[in-house]
């Protein structure tokens, strides 16, 4: 019953694994579009890839923002910018790869989406009767073929450690991949440059997904594990929400869900998906 | 060997029976199944109990994962509420100033419930017919099935005593003594909850003494049937699941932003009860014909046509989720022919009375740390229901009233019940008023919000008193049901009739709905100072300039609806669809 991936999709790159977690001479086995895939470090620290049904054929590989990247056509030359990760200052960190029942696209719109953080963050990102989501801007940036939401506030209770009351937090998303969503957030220690928090989906089959999480932070407080933590908290909050809609599949029919005015950024990332013709745990429009 | 598989033409429109009453336990929402069509089956405080298509409309997140508050159904994901009976959205918390669009409303599914067990059907008109049988009934422990409905009901008639009647209970029901259960009569329906999975629910006299001996021994029964079922069904290819149909929702929702008017629809309600509601004040309770009235949000009101051929716009007092009847309140005004004298005089309960559906231009913000009612005589109305609202929700309040006497307290039995939350203000003068509005709104707080209703002066006396004490004007919410806007009419313009095609000018100082009647074209219009939305009209050309204070302000930026009694063009031409 699963769709056939079009060009659109098979010619992408794909996060398969944290890179740190592939140890040289371990091999490694995965599944991305619903086909099985190995993968190894050499001794040298290069990496192969290949289909576990066809061992000769190696495929592409590259090693980027601390994650294992491969595809099952033909890729872009380079993936898609993020230029903080080479910020000397920063703290980059792979926070976890997590398996979740629901298709890449429906990850991705739950990420861009803020008018859930009172209810399913409650007290952490969000928190009644704080509930308002602002106007906010969203565009289909041309020249970098992504989706750009800006001007996006939200209250947040405990926005840092070292914040007593809540604040208004200032975010910015972007989707410059179709299974891709990097968020930028006001960092309370530095105003004038954002965290950076990335989340790469693997869609493992079209309603199930592997989503590793990526963090660029400013913030040398926190330890690596309570960053790491706090992250997964997040996600596992999300989860049970994920896993309870229906279809699994994003509906890229506008008649198919209500949206409201805080739902700019998922309508014009189904818009987008549309035309980019994306067909994979996606409903497609009706011809 | 295919097992026999779909359930046959004709089943879709049946009643079957998809719960026993006891998975309805206070404030619970139960995931139920029926042909692959999943449902969220609650039961409401008031006893009503509701089946839904299983997803929320806005983001597809099961309901059943929701949480029953009593009279609404909270969505987990973004917190949307969901009417009671009508499961219309009351509540968007994301736009805590807009009042929802009253037509998201999630497809219901017809319930009843009769002998312990909950029934419900896909179809929109078949009438529940279970033949009535006498005595007090016990439902059985319900028992899934992995196998198709028609392979289970053929099943249970095989393990029927021998030579013993069947009973057939069209479609998937069947009356017979079980073999290994002689003397136990039962009436079994195969609930088809796939078309490979299935529940069996029956339904037995009930025992005098302990229920439970008996309800073991059907357990032991069926669990043992159960087996030998789906071991017969391991043999044979089972069909593959239905595929759900979800009805798409509607155009003018799925685009953005989503406000839209609809016409003007009215409906016929009765008068169910007229009673004394404060000194010179009459409740009316206007009840649906049949079934339930449409979706309102706390804040609402509707149009009450009058015998006197009067149209008036009157608050609901209600509280969420009563969507059998709307409450208002009349206050008698001295004026001969006005619109409460007749209400006061001539409406009497039976009477069949047309009124508009709800429209809210009061909408509740639900995202205050606080807030403060302040209501000043029958003005109480709107903010009844809004407190109401925010004490079913467990949301902090403060409701200040201001009345003549304790006599002229508005619908004193709601006030009482909202407890020691209301101050009471009686019979204060011009001046002490003034004096206790300023004290009341003295201390403005980050995240808190005051809504007011009462007479204009006293409306604008608390703007005034809310102002000089620092609130933002963002804060201060009122409605208008007199237009005081001063008023611009010096402008001449043209305005075309699309449908018509007629060509008219208006000139300064008349209004586009008496260039209208002049011309022969007579519409609906009622208080002519563009209150109460009766001469609502499309335009679809030119620049309005909107001097109404019916439509809101997204409305008015929408520029697709005027009010032809007072709004004017901007632009030298206008194109209404007429």
């Amino acid at each position: 019953m699963s769709t056939t991936p079009s060009a659109a999709v098979l010619n992408l790159w794909y996060p398969i694994s944290a890179g740190e977690d592939a140890k040289p001479g371990q091999r490694r086995s995965t599944v991305l579009l619903d086909q099985g895939l190995n993968y190894e470090r050499g001794a040298d620290g290069g990496l192969t890839v290949w289909r576990a049904t066809d061992g000769a054929t190696a495929l592409p590989v590259i090693e980027r923002y601390g994650f294992i990247w491969t595809s099952l056509g033909t890729p872009p030359a380079e993936l898609f910018p993020i230029p903080e990760y080479a910020e000397s200052d920063r703290f980059n960190i792979c926070a976890g790869s997590i398996g979740v029942n629901v298709s890449a696209p429906r990850a991705i719109e739950n990420f861009l989406d803020m008018g859930h953080f009172p209810y399913v963050h409650t007290g952490i990102l969000g928190e009644e009767p704080h509930t308002e989501v602002k106007e906010y801007d969203v565009e289909i940036s041309g020249e970098r073929d992504e989706v750009l939401a800006t001007r996006c506030r939200f209250f947040q209770p405990q926005a840092a450690l070292s914040a007593s009351e809540g604040i208004e937090v200032e975010y910015v998303y972007r989707v410059p991949h179709p299974y891709v969503a990097v968020l930028y957030k006001s960092c309370p220690a530095q105003p004038s440059r954002m965290d950076v928090i990335a989340i790469f989906c693997q869609p493992m089959g079209e309603e199930m997904v592997r989503a590793h999480l990526m963090l660029s932070m400013l913030d040398d407080v926190n330890t690596l594990t309570s960053m790491r933590r706090f992250q997964q908290t997040i996600f596992g909050q999300d989860r049970p929400i994920l896993e309870n809609q229906y279809p699994k599949k994003l509906p890229l029919d506008p008649r198919a869900e209500t949206p409201i005015r805080a739902d700019k950024s998922a309508i014009a990332y189904r818009r987008w998906l549309s035309q980019k013709g994306i067909n994979y745990g996606v409903i497609p429009e009706a011809a | 060997m295919v097992a026999e598989t779909a359930p046959r033409a004709g089943h879709n429109a049946a009643w079957y029976p998809i719960a026993t009453s006891d998975d309805l336990p206070f404030r619970h929402v139960y995931h139920g199944q029926l042909l692959g069509q999943e449902m969220a089956v609650w039961r409401a405080d008031d006893g009503h109990v509701n089946a839904w298509e299983n997803r929320c409309l806005h983001r597809g997140v099961r309901l059943s994962i929701g949480i029953n508050e009593g009279a609404e159904l909270k969505c987990q994901y973004h917190g949307w509420r969901y009417a009671n009976r009508t499961a219309g959205c009351t509540y968007i918390p994301a736009h805590p100033a807009d009042a929802p669009a009253r037509r998201i409303s999630n497809r219901t599914y017809r319930v009843m419930e009769a002998d312990g067990l909950v029934w419900s059907t896909l179809s929109p008109d078949t009438p529940f017919a279970l033949p009535p049988v006498d005595g007090e009934k016990l439902a059985l422990r319900p028992i899934p099935v992995n196998a198709s409905p028609e392979m289970v009901l053929t099943a249970l008639v095989h393990a029927r005593r021998s030579g013993s009647d069947v009973e057939a209970l069209p479609p998937l029901g069947a009356g017979l003594e079980l073999a290994d259960l002689p003397g136990h009569p039962a009436r079994f329906f195969v609930q088809p909850v796939d078309a490979a999975r299935a529940v069996i629910r029956g339904i037995v006299a009930r025992p005098a003494g302990d229920p439970l001996p008996l309800l073991r021994q059907f357990d032991d029964v069926l669990e043992a049937l159960r087996e030998v079922i789906e071991a017969d069904a391991a043999r044979v290819e089972l069909p593959e699941p239905i595929v759900p149909v979800y009805q798409p929702v509607s155009v003018e929702l799925s685009s953005m932003p989503p406000i839209t008017i609809g016409a003007q629809n009215t409906l016929r309600v009765v008068v169910r009860r007229k009673f004394p509601a404060g000194a010179d004040i009459v409740g009316l309770e206007l009840g649906a014909l049949e079934g339930h009235l449409p979706t309102f949000q706390p804040g609402a009101h509707i149009d009450l046509h009058l015998p006197n051929g009067l149209v008036r716009q009157y608050s609901l007092t209600n509280g969420p989720g009563e969507q059998l009847s709307y409450v208002i309140g009349v206050k008698r005004e001295p004026t001969p022919g006005s619109g409460s004298q007749a209400v006061h005089e001539v409406v009497r309960e039976g009477d069949v009375v047309a009124i508009s559906e709800p429209r809210n231009n009061f909408p509740l913000r639900r995202d205050a740390r606080k807030t403060l009612f302040i209501a000043g005589g029958i003005g109480i109305t709107p903010l009844l229901a809004m407190a109401k609202a925010l004490e079913a929700q467990g949301l902090a309040y403060g409701f200040e009233l201001f009345a003549r006497s304790d006599a002229h307290i508005p619908f004193p039995d709601d006030v009482g019940r909202l407890g020691a939350r209301v101050n009471r203000h009686l019979g204060l003068d011009p001046g002490a008023t003034s004096a206790a509005i300023g004290r009341i709104v003295a201390n403005p707080g980050f995240a808190e919000q005051i809504y007011v209703c009462g007479p204009g002066p006293f409306l604008e006396l608390v703007r005034e008193e809310a102002a000089a004490a620092g609130w933002p004007e963002s804060a201060v919410h009122f409605e208008y049901f007199k237009n005081l806007k001063p008023r611009d009419s010096s402008k001449s313009f043209k305005v075309e009739l699309a449908r018509s095609a007629l060509s008219l000018d208006v000139p300064a100082g008349k209004s586009i709905l008496a260039v209208l009647r002049d011309n022969g074209v007579n519409g609906p219009a009622s208080c002519e100072q563009g209150a109460c939305g009766t001469c609502l009209t499309r335009v679809l050309d030119g620049e309005i300039d909107h001097q109404d204070v019916y439509l809101n302000e997204a409305e008015k930026r929408e520029g697709k609806v005027m009010m032809t009694c007072v709004s004017r063009a901007r632009s030298t031409r206008l194109v209404l669809d007429i």
